[in-house]
């Protein structure tokens, strides 16, 4: 579970920001969408802990992230699988590596071992693992590294939280399809949390049922498809604007589909 | 801006930067206290740093003894105490050229290397990446790199001084023409407990100072490639003025402590 209680946020003195608050429950799928620079993944590196709030709480399954120990906050992340906007790929280590390195870091398994889980990890995520387990991430695509990112976050002792930032975004749309397939199937398989960032509309309605609308560091939006819908937020507005004209038939499909999972 | 204000924002930024520094370090001495230690990095950076700056110590020991030796041969060639040669050679070997020319040869060529490796890991958030992992960036890059430095540079400082007095042996017995036997007497001479004890402790300390600012320096970079180019120039010039002020005081202290074994 996290839940954020009033938070604000700055860097030095730019306000990023301002009164957030959600909660995202066990097993569930929410999707944080809004315009660019709007906070999005600055959202995401507070429940991960690597910058503290200047005010209010983050609770990961009811522990304060902002106020806890370096030791304890450790414990926390282990349980929380991260995607990076950038990937973040270790470029110095093989994509093998860098999908085995949470149990090469945090377990006493042999690399034989590591190696084969790495294998059906890149399997699992749709890389043919013989193909690309010894090349450095520096030689795969972007869509590929973006795979490679998404399995490194999961093989890790079972993760209850994923966060994905952008998964999706300048991938094609067959790369992206099979992300967004492959996020909903952990989502279903094994019941975790997650929080996907993206200003791409047509892939939050596939990913998740509720969606938050962060503008300007503000919730602009807390809700559902139908919700959305009918919102008459001046800055919801703004920010589906575009999409209301050219996505017309994928928004009204999407909803009466119903195509986010469970 | 007037000269007045100038003169307080540098200051101000001087002691931010000092403190910050210092704290830093504080921790990296910390980190060395800890259950995880990362061998196989430090065996690697012990190779890479060790091994990789062998020729340019070797250099720098041969071209600085020769140099050296000639400049005091004629000098002493005067006084008609061209004797004396390898007595002069060996103090200022030992205790001075040695030391400072492969700290200052390590603080060229680590602490840019390692400024650089840690903020382009920085940039491309593979650190942040690195602590979602719960790993603390520290013991993981910092302290093995401090390690490998601690062991190598007195290491390379020995074969420099080395190098250097056989460089100067040529000079000696080829240019000078003082016997070999008279050369390596004298040397012995002057290889007593002082002057080794000043001359290995000098490397130690540099050690720390380039693995301190070579590391801080990384870790505080931002601001993408430029930031980290910046970083790097300002690692290099830091560690090397630092080792020159730290010899000066190393020499001037220790000196009138040890003076009795001198
Ligand atoms: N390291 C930083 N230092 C200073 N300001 C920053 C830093 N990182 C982000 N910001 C600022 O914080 C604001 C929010 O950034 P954030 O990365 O959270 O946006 P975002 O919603 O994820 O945008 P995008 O959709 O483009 O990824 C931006 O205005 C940005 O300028
Ligand atoms: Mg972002």
């Amino acid at each position: 579970m996290i839940e954020l209680r009033h938070v604000h946020f700055a860097y030095d003195t730019q306000p990023v920001l301002r009164d957030v608050s959600f909660l995202v429950d066990d097993s569930e799928a929410v999707v944080i969408m809004g315009p660019s620079g709007s906070g999005k993944s600055t959202i995401l590196r507070l429940i991960l802990g690597l910058d503290c709030p200047r005010e209010g709480e983050i609770l990961v399954d009811h522990k304060d992230v902002g106020r806890l120990g370096r030791g304890p906050l450790r414990e926390i992340r282990k349980k929380i699988g991260m995607v990076f906007q950038d990937g973040a790929l270790f470029d110095s280590l093989t994509v093998g590596e860098n999908v085995g390195y949470y149990l090469i870091e945090h377990t006493k398994l042999k690399w034989d071992e590591i190696e084969r889980r790495a294998r059906a990890m890149l399997g699992f995520v749709g890389l043919e693992a013989d193909e690309v387990i010894d090349k450095l991430p520096d030689q795969l695509s972007g869509g590929m590294r973006r795979r490679v990112a998404i399995g490194r976050a999961l093989l890790s002792t079972e993760p209850q939280i994923m966060l994905y930032d952008e998964p999706t975004t300048g991938l094609d749309p067959y790369a992206t399809h099979n992300i967004i397939n492959l996020i909903n199937k952990l989502h279903r398989e094994r019941s975790i949390s997650s929080i996907v960032v993206t200003h791409q509309i047509a892939d939050a309605f596939a990913v998740a049922k509720r969606f938050i609308v962060i503008y300007r560091g503000e919730v602009a939006f807390d809700g559902s498809l139908e919700e959305l819908r009918e919102c008459r937020d001046e800055r919801v507005e703004d920010f589906l604007a575009p999409f209301r004209a050219s996505m017309k038939g994928v928004f009204e499909r999407k909803f009466v589909d119903g195509a986010a999972p469970e | 801006m007037t000269v007045l204000q100038l003169v307080n924002n540098w200051f101000k930024n001087f002691a931010y930067e000092t403190q910050n520094l210092f704290f830093f370090s504080l921790r990296l001495v910390g980190a060395f206290f800890s259950r995880r230690w990362y061998v196989t990095e430090t065996m690697e950076q012990m190779y890479l740093i060790g091994v990789g700056s062998l020729y340019l110590v070797v250099l720098t020991g041969i071209f600085a003894g020769q140099g050296f030796a000639f400049a005091f041969s004629v000098e002493l060639a005067d006084f008609g105490a061209k004797n004396y040669l390898g007595r002069i050679m060996s103090i200022a070997i030992i205790r001075e050229l040695g030391p400072v020319l492969t700290g200052l040869m390590f603080a060229a060529r680590v602490a840019a290397g390692i400024t650089a490796e840690i903020g382009a890991m920085k940039s491309a958030h593979q650190i942040d990446a690195m602590v979602a992992f719960g790993i603390d960036p520290i013991k993981k890059i910092a302290v093995p790199r401090t390690i490998a430095l601690v062991i190598m540079l007195p290491m390379l400082t020995i074969i420099c001084d080395a190098i250097a007095l056989l460089g100067a042996w040529v000079i000696a017995v080829f240019v000078a023409h003082v016997t070999s036997t008279m050369y390596w007497s004298a040397v012995r001479d002057r290889l007593i407990f002082g002057n080794l004890f000043i001359g290995l402790m000098k490397p130690v300390v540099f050690s720390f100072v380039i693995a301190f600012i070579a590391c801080y320096k990384g870790f505080a970079s931002k601001g993408g490639t430029k930031g980290v180019g910046q970083a790097t120039t300002q690692s290099v010039v830091m560690a090397s003025i630092t080792i020159l002020i730290v010899n000066f005081f190393i020499t001037r202290v220790v000196f009138s402590w040890i003076k009795g074994y001198l």
